[in-house]
């Protein structure tokens, strides 16, 4: 691993970790425990402006009002984002009709591969209310920075079988479009759905 | 004549004799149009120390053993030279580890297809043998968990 990558991830475990104690809550008010990194009141999980698979410029404007959940992945990538689609399509049945509160956001961090006909295609497999968000490449670098996602592409034997590595948190934000929770790769379904209905109803 | 049959036998015997590999559950991440990269999924079982050296497939211009690792909240997948494989241990390539990656996919892999891997193991002694799998494409929306 590159210095340049060991510093990229030691800078953003260290913005958790201050996002989690910064909340800017009053002190020793009561604050809700939540399975995930509670990030509120940080900077963390900013805004985006990309195009949903029929063209239409999104932001997250679009889903106020709804519990938003935005993780950040590429199609060609066989393990982790199948395993996380997977375990938010979990999370969606257990909400039960709550689930129609939340909206799960993919992002594509390879738009060159992932394009707007793949990306209809793909998310639908796990749950057809699930959305796939690509942009151009100054987009997506600025959508990926706004939530300290870091991506890098690494190249193949041909210029079109490199690989992606990438940060593999999911983000959720709440009704009123703020950053609330860093949601780690390995949290269970059900505790993601804990976490998401408290939001949901608060 | 007996003398030929003799020689003959003995000349077989260093394949007879190379490791017995058997693969269980093999299963392909089916992909949509447009789609270029899936992984292959299965467990491996040698008989004698040996190694996955290299796996090629008709549907894929890219074959390459990968291994996926999870560090610090990042996903980082690299190709690896080779995969051991210890005797009598079996050894999963599944989701959050180890799989093959079929890259330049020729065309889409739609679910129900026979997806033909050949896989080429090294013995400890330097002795390569070809294993042939069918591996059938399964929904891109399949558990980890699944090996059925």
């Amino acid at each position: 691993m590159s210095t340049d990558r060991r510093q990229a991830i030691a800078a953003m475990l260290g913005i958790a970790a201050l996002a989690a104690c910064s909340d800017g809550s009053t002190p020793g008010a009561a604050r809700h425990k939540f399975n995930s990194a509670d990030v509120s009141g940080s900077s963390w999980g900013g805004d985006f402006h990309l195009h949903d698979p029929e063209g239409r410029v999104r932001t997250l404007a679009d889903y106020f009002g709804k519990v938003v959940v935005v993780f950040f992945g590429y199609t060609q990538c066989p393990d982790v984002c199948p395993t996380t689609l997977l375990r938010f399509k979990k999370v969606m049945k257990i909400l039960g009709d709550d689930a129609d509160r939340v909206q799960v956001i993919f992002i594509t961090i390879d738009p060159e591969r992932d394009t707007a006909e793949v990306l209809k295609a793909y998310l639908p497999l796990f749950d057809p209310r699930f959305l796939g968000l690509r942009g151009s490449a100054e987009e997506t670098a600025a959508a990926a920075a706004s939530f300290h996602v870091f991506y890098e592409k690494l190249p193949g034997p041909t210029p079109t079988s490199y690989v992606m590595n990438h940060s593999a948190f999911g983000y959720a934000i709440d009704k009123g479009g703020h950053a609330r929770l860093l949601i780690p790769h390995n949290l269970e379904a059900g505790e993601v759905a804990q976490d998401l209905r408290y939001l949901i109803e608060n | 004549m007996r003398t030929l049959a003799l020689l003959a036998s003995i000349a077989l015997m260093p394949i007879a004799a190379l490791a017995q590999v058997t693969v269980s559950s093999p299963w392909v991440r089916a992909t949509v149009p447009g789609q270029m990269a899936t992984g292959a999924f299965m467990t491996l079982h040698s008989s004698e120390d040996a190694k996955l050296i290299e796996a090629r497939s008709p549907v894929a211009g890219v074959v390459q053993i990968h291994e996926m690792k999870m560090e610090g909240g990042t996903m980082t997948m690299a190709a690896i030279p080779s995969l051991p494989l210890r005797a009598g241990q079996d050894v999963a390539l599944k989701p959050g580890s180890f799989h093959v990656m079929l890259m330049d996919l020729k065309k889409p892999i739609r679910e129900g297809d026979d997806v033909p891997i050949t896989l080429i193991v090294e013995t400890a002694k330097h002795a390569r043998k070809a294993v042939e799998v069918h591996a059938r494409a399964k929904s891109a929306a399949t558990p980890s968990d699944n090996e059925h």
